[in-house]
């Protein structure tokens, strides 16, 4: 058995470490909020946008965007968010697991792959395991810009345009709620041609210089918003995992304090005890 | 009392305006348009400048746009604004940019991997000490 100084120096850092776990969590637990209100504040623009292009693509259909287009599957371009930082749980583990079992799957068919990271994390992981990584971005912070964004995105946009990538996927992870983050990879180009045809009456706009450049505008802005949501989404991620994690180690600390205290209570006792008897035992010595 | 229209003004990050307004009249690429209740359908591309509103009552009210475009529907306006200044060259410049920062990162492979197998021999390191710790205090 310890003795007693080292069980207390031991619950001493326990409880210190418990701390700093308390304080990420409440730290973690303010950002998830204000995280959360972004999320719901970038919806409305993609939603409009989403309207807007699959009436374009109904009113106009002679005009066929590349975008829209459905090629041959050679390469694919992958777009990874990730989180900056660690502690947070298996979330960037979770994502990366299943984008890498289905890299696997596209490089079985001989596809070749392109990568684009955001966030730190997806670097580090990224590098270690190999692919062309043809893009990357990190340090955004608590609140992106969609200006930081736009420069990695167009690397993407243009190898689409110029048929490099004939796939563009999109891997985030979904904000569901505090408890569960789901790892999403959604393709986003080409763009699913919605079936659904409503041939109740026939209309169209006027455009403004003309149709070709208002949807070209259109569908960049349309990717771009898309992907500065999984961003946002996924920082909501990060502070939820993270404030959940940080909880979970708060909760050990305190189940680990208890047990110690437990043992050092012990060994003062058996302390206390033996001194005693060595007391007695020199008495009658005596 | 004269006719109103729903305005939505939104940018990718949050939503700027929304509400009933009697006129809008917003920059386009080859001029200015001006929006009136029961406009036929339209889709503009916009120049950044200013969005001129004129609320119920006379009111008027300016939001700065750097750009974007501009849905109309009948009764419906929206404004899909870029919050930041968008020039073909400025996109192309962040584009290289973010490429650059990929190529050096690749350049700088071997430092990483470096810090990362030695991160990893840390750990290893360290669990074995700590193994070895638990069977020191478990013998005696």
């Amino acid at each position: 058995m310890a003795g007693a100084k080292e069980i207390r120096a031991q619950i001493r850092s326990i409880q210190s470490t418990q701390k700093i776990t308390r304080a990420m969590e409440m730290v973690a637990a303010s950002k998830m909020r204000s995280a959360q209100q972004r999320m719901v504040a970038a919806r409305p623009y993609a939603e409009k946008i989403r309207q807007v292009i699959g009436h374009l693509a109904h009113a106009n259909p002679e005009y066929q965007h590349p975008f829209m287009q459905e090629r041959e599957l050679k390469r694919a371009g992958f777009i990874i968010v990730s989180s900056d930082r660690g502690l947070c749980g298996g979330l960037n583990t979770n994502l990366f697991r299943n984008v890498l079992a289905e890299m696997k799957r596209l490089q079985e068919q001989g596809v070749e792959l392109d990568l684009c990271l955001i966030g730190n994390k997806a670097i580090q992981f990224f590098r270690r395991y190999g692919g062309t990584v043809v893009a990357q971005t990190s340090n955004l912070g608590d609140a992106p810009q969609l200006t930081d964004l736009i420069g990695t995105v167009k690397v993407m946009l243009d190898a689409y345009r110029e048929g490099r990538i004939d796939r563009l996927v999109l891997c985030y992870n979904n904000f569901v709620n505090t408890m569960t983050q789901r790892p999403v990879l959604e393709i986003i180009l080409p763009l699913p041609a919605n079936g659904k045809v409503e041939q109740t009456h026939q209309w169209d706009y006027l455009y403004e210089p003309d149709p070709a450049s208002v949807l070209e505008l259109l569908l960049g802005r349309y990717v771009e918003s898309l992907v500065y949501q999984s961003v946002v989404e996924n920082i909501a991620s990060e502070q939820a995992a993270r404030m959940v994690a940080m909880k979970a180690a708060s909760d050990n600390a305190g189940t680990l304090i208890d047990e110690l205290q437990l043992a050092f209570n012990k060994a003062r006792q058996a302390a206390i005890t033996k001194e005693l008897a060595e007391i007695v035992g020199g008495a009658e010595a005596v | 009392m004269a006719q109103t229209m729903q305005l939505d003004i939104v940018s990718a990050e949050k939503s700027i305006f929304s509400g009933a307004v009697e006129f809008v009249s917003a920059r386009a690429v080859h001029g200015d348009v001006g929006i009136l209740p029961r406009h036929a359908p339209l889709l503009v591309q916009l120049q950044p400048g200013e969005v001129r509103v004129k609320m119920p009552g006379g009111e008027e009210e300016y939001f700065y746009v750097s750009g974007g475009i501009m849905e109309v529907q009948p009764n419906i306006v929206t404004v899909l604004a870029d919050t930041a200044a968008r020039a073909k060259d400025l996109d192309e410049a962040a584009a290289l940019e973010a490429k650059a920062r990929a190529e050096r990162a690749l350049k700088d492979r071997s430092a990483d991997i470096d810090y990362a197998k030695a991160q990893a021999e840390l750990a290893a390191a360290m669990a074995q000490l700590r193994a070895i710790q638990n069977l020191r205090k478990n013998l005696r």
